[in-house]
């Protein structure tokens, strides 16, 4: 087991900065999800982790020893990380104990140790008799985990996971979800885990590290991330927050503070020492609205009502702010129509930090 | 209504019948009739000429020979292009394209070319070894007119290919598998033998097969080198028997041509039992691993890398040209000795040898120009045909080419040994019988460029034309041609360039007054003139340069891997 160090780490290829400077601390056994849209450097990142690309500057350390630096690079095969594939990587031309075998093969282990560590790995992701097998002979799922298998025989550091979950069907993914947690509870190995899906990646991890262009957008726990997002790239990406321009209009007291969103005054939750701006943002979730009748709110169009099961969507325009779109959900009996007249009321939101404030 | 459909479909049968026409008189009548010579001669079913051919010690040495240098050199052949395909694919080795282009070349110079250029050097004649005051006493054996000179030279002639399949499949094995192995802590020697070259067995068998075809058909390197020491394999056998003996041994040629074949297909048989053994197949795509970092032994590999295109490429073009200079055998090159007589002789003085120069051209041309024409439709029926069978035309097409040039030429002397029937026309003794053998021959390296590059072109182009209202051969001319010549045209080079000093072939069937430049080149080397033979394959190596060059400028509109010399 071993802390995980990213200390202002740059990956250019050429003149393309892919991962730019990105410092992430990942403690003893935390269990980190790196989440991000496609093409944001989230795989780079992990290959410079695994020592498969080099940094362009800055520092990788594991546990104390620096492995990627100015002062050069540990090899991959020198670092004690184990790591599982999306496409999971197995090696055609070997049986499933072959492959979880390998390491051990490599490392010259004595070869009834080998079996018998082996047999183990197959047994903790509920593989046992599967041994023999071809990895053509097996499912998307259980290839997985003949991945995973092979990984954790060498019994890694550090165990990083690039979308392992991204070819697998929903209901497998469910059901891989629970592995991957229960593994984590059981050995407590430092993970990195990289994803797409937020879902995922808020039901598994301590904290998320969310990326954007290269950059590290947000390192936060889940709920952290949800109700308090650093910055606008988080709120959208997380939970397709809604965002809305808004002045502050007074400071911060105890945790509050009173800014005027699209012609109303409402009271939001905001981080200490907000003072009264123009030009601010808040972040609204789509439960943090609610149709109102009678109370204040925001008088507004319904444009779109998709039926969701249960539940619709309803998107809505408000009269003060045409070009906003907010959506929320309205549980069965919907009652709004497309076209119809509205008033919504924003119960609660978040003051999005200003541009530069450290979290 | 009903009388369109007709015309269109009217269309495709003409198209479909006039392929099947060429296949048939191009491919599978020759092989027929070469099977019938076997089993019943004459007409009547007779085991005669297997027991004739079984019964002589010849046959059983010349077949054993044929195995020696075949194992040897597609060994040879398999060690040095796996080499250099990993050393070059998977290492940050600099100069990659540069050093592919030269590896590749010996692949695009006639074997017997390769041998006298390799005999120019070594010999005690050697202009070279004289030159650096090096050379034996005149008199002494050449090293090379041995058993082990055959199989340095197949393997220096055959690398590449395998050099070309190995490279191929490395490109395509996904990154992840061997950062798999390393995260596993193998280091990258580990990675190599326990997973990169497993996996790549099925490229390396199929390359070894390939190698092992080319070495037993081989007939230009046993040629140069064995028949002077008395060392013959089956092909250089068969040429003997041919030459002394005539038609009247067409009989035991046959059988020896079908035992030649026979060898060549078990190598193939052995290559896809030995695939079939173990799960090779990749199933995932990536991008392919990072380059290993040689670091300070990069040097070291590059200078190696360097010293071998010098041995196998620069030094035996080097003594070639030297030979070509010398104004007779064993004279000693030096500013005043170096003379173009040589050339002035073979290209203008020399009756055969200028009439070579002319046949050798207009049947490489006219090959080439007819192969184009012919692959545009049969590739498109093969790519984009709907008609299952159309797929077999492929493998008919193929064997010609996959079976050794020795086969085919004594299947076309049986075929127009006698007049065509009906016709009267006689093919025997003149320079078409050659024009047949190589259309046949080498149909099918203007085939599969073009087959690629249907593969490239989004079917919808096609479409559209037929939605405008076009019918086949109008599509064909307006859009299809059009859009394939670039491949098409490249494989037509391909076929000059191989057919313009080809060897195996016309070594069989040449009469006098349609000599080919091969054939010239060789009865000048076993009458002792090796400056004359020097001086033409000068020049055939400088016009294959030349088109390659040209051949270069046709690159971006190609399908990638038609050029093999191109990285
Ligand atoms: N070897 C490379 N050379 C050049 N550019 C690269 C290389 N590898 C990745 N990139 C670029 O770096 C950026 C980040 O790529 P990366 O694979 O890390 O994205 P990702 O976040 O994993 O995306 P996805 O979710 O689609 O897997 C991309 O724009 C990609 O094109
Ligand atoms: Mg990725």
């Amino acid at each position: 087991m071993a802390r995980l160090t990213l200390d202002h780490v740059t990956k250019s290829f050429a003149d393309f900065d892919a991962v730019k400077d990105v410092s992430i601390d990942v403690g003893d056994g935390e269990f980190l999800a790196v989440l991000g849209p496609s093409g944001c450097g989230k795989t780079t990142l992990l290959r410079l982790v695994a020592g498969f690309e080099k940094v362009t500057s800055g520092e990788i350390r594991i546990g104390s020893e620096v492995v990627s630096g100015k002062g050069g690079s540990v090899a991959p095969e020198k670092r004690r990380v184990g790591i599982v594939f999306q496409n999971y990587a197995l090696w055609p031309h070997m049986t499933v104990a072959e492959n979880i075998g390998y390491s051990l093969k490599v490392a010259k282990l004595d070869k009834a140790v080998a079996r018998q560590k082996v047999a183990d790995a197959l047994a903790l992701v509920n593989l046992q008799g599967l041994g023999d097998r071809r990895p053509a002979n097996l499912s998307g799922g259980q290839r997985q985990r003949v991945a995973l298998a092979r990984c954790l025989v060498a019994a890694p550091s550090l165990v990083l996971f690039d979308e392992p979950l991204a070819n697998l069907d929903v209901h497998l993914r469910a059901s891989m979800e629970d592995e991957f947690a229960a593994f984590h509870k059981r050995t407590g190995t430092t993970i990195v885990y990289i994803t797409h899906d937020q879902a995922e990646a808020m039901a598994l991890a301590d904290r998320i590290a969310v990326m954007d262009h290269g950059r590290l957008a947000q390192l936060a726990t889940p709920r952290e991330l949800y109700h308090e997002p650093a910055n606008e790239m988080v709120a959208s990406f997380i939970s397709q927050g809604i965002l809305l321009p808004a002045d502050v209009l007074s400071a911060e007291v105890a945790g509050h503070c009173k800014v005027r969103v699209l012609g109303t005054e409402l009271l939001v939750r905001c981080r200490p020492g907000e003072r009264p701006r123009a030009g601010a943002r808040i972040c609204c979730r789509s439960a943090d609205l609610d149709v109102s009748p009678d109370g204040p709110g925001l008088d507004g169009l319904v444009k779109r009502v998709i039926y969701q099961g249960g539940a619709a969507r309803i998107e809505f325009t408000s009269s003060a702010g045409p070009d906003l779109t907010l959506h929320f959900e309205q549980p069965d009996p919907v009652m709004l129509e497309v076209g119809a007249q509205a008033r919504l009321c924003i119960k609660s939101g978040w003051l999005i930090p200003a541009a530069g404030v450290a979290s | 209504m009903s009388t369109r459909i007709r015309e269109s479909l009217g269309q495709e049968m003409v198209l479909t019948a006039a392929v099947a026409v060429v296949i048939v008189l191009l491919s599978l009548l020759p092989m027929l009739r070469l099977i019938k010579e076997i089993v019943a001669p004459g007409g009547t079913f007779s085991g005669m000429a297997i027991e004739a051919g079984l019964r002589s010690p010849a046959t059983w040495i010349a077949t054993w020979h044929t195995l020696v240098v075949g194992v040897g050199g597609t060994l040879l052949a398999v060690l040095s292009g796996t080499l250099v395909a990993v050393l070059v694919t998977l290492t940050d080795i600099r100069g990659r394209s540069a050093l592919v282009l030269c590896y590749v070349m010996p692949l695009m110079i006639a074997p017997q070319v390769t041998a006298l250029a390799w005999l120019q050097l070594f010999g005690p004649a050697s202009p070279f070894l004289k030159l650096i005051g090096a050379a034996p006493p005149l008199g002494t054996k050449n090293p090379l007119y041995s058993t082990s000179g055959i199989i340095l030279l197949l393997g220096v002639q055959y690398g590449p290919l395998v050099f070309l399949l190995v490279r191929a499949g490395l490109r395509k094995l996904p990154r992840e598998l061997v950062e798999a192995a390393r995260a596993g802590g193998a280091g990258w020697f580990t990675v190599l033998v326990t997973i990169v070259l497993p996996l790549m067995t099925p490229s390396i068998m199929a390359a070894a097969a390939l190698a092992f075809v080319s070495c037993v058909g081989n007939f230009g390197i046993p040629a140069f080198l064995g028949i002077p020491a008395n060392y013959l394999v089956l092909p250089t056998l068969i040429y003997q028997r041919l030459a002394g003996g005539g038609p009247a041994v067409l009989g035991e040629a046959a059988f020896l041509s079908v035992l030649i074949g026979v060898i060549a297909m078990a190598g193939i048989l052995a290559q896809e039992v030995m695939s079939r053994r173990r799960d090779y197949r990749i199933s995932s795509t990536s991008l392919p691993a990072e380059p290993y970092e040689l670091g300070r032994w990069r040097p070291a590999v590059q200078a190696g890398m360097w010293l071998l295109i010098v041995v196998v490429l620069l030094l035996p073009l080097f003594g070639l040209v030297l030979a070509s200079l010398v104004p007779g055998y064993g004279i000693a090159l030096t500013a005043k000795t170096a003379t173009l007589d040589n050339y002035r002789f073979v290209l203008f003085e020399h009756d055969a040898a200028s009439r070579a120069f002319f046949n050798s051209f207009w049947l490489s041309i006219a090959a080439a120009f007819f192969a184009v024409l012919v692959a545009v439709p049969i590739g498109y029926l093969i790519a984009w045909g709907k008609q299952r069978w159309v797929r077999l035309l492929n493998l008919s097409v193929e064997l010609p080419y996959a079976l050794p040039g020795v086969v085919l030429a004594i299947a076309s002397l049986l075929l127009f040994l006698r007049p065509i029937p009906l016709t009267g026309i006689q093919l025997y003794n003149t320079v078409w019988i050659i024009l047949y053998a190589y259309l046949a021959r080498f149909l099918v390296l203007a085939l599969r460029p073009t087959i690629s590059g249907y593969h490239q072109i989004d079917r919808a182009l096609e479409e559209a034309a037929q939605v405008a209202g076009a019918g086949l051969f109008m599509r064909m001319r307006t859009i299809i041609f059009p859009l394939v010549a670039p491949a098409a045209i490249a494989g037509g080079l391909l076929i000059f360039m191989t057919a313009l000093s080809e060897l195996t072939v016309s070594a069989l069937l040449w009469s006098s007054g349609s000599e080919t430049i091969g054939v010239v080149m060789f009865s000048f080397e076993q009458g002792g003139d090796s400056n004359y033979a020097a001086a033409m394959s000068v020049i055939t190596v400088a016009v294959t340069f030349v088109l390659m060059l040209v051949t270069n400028m046709l690159a971006a509109h190609l399908p990638s891997g038609v050029l093999p010399w191109r990285d």
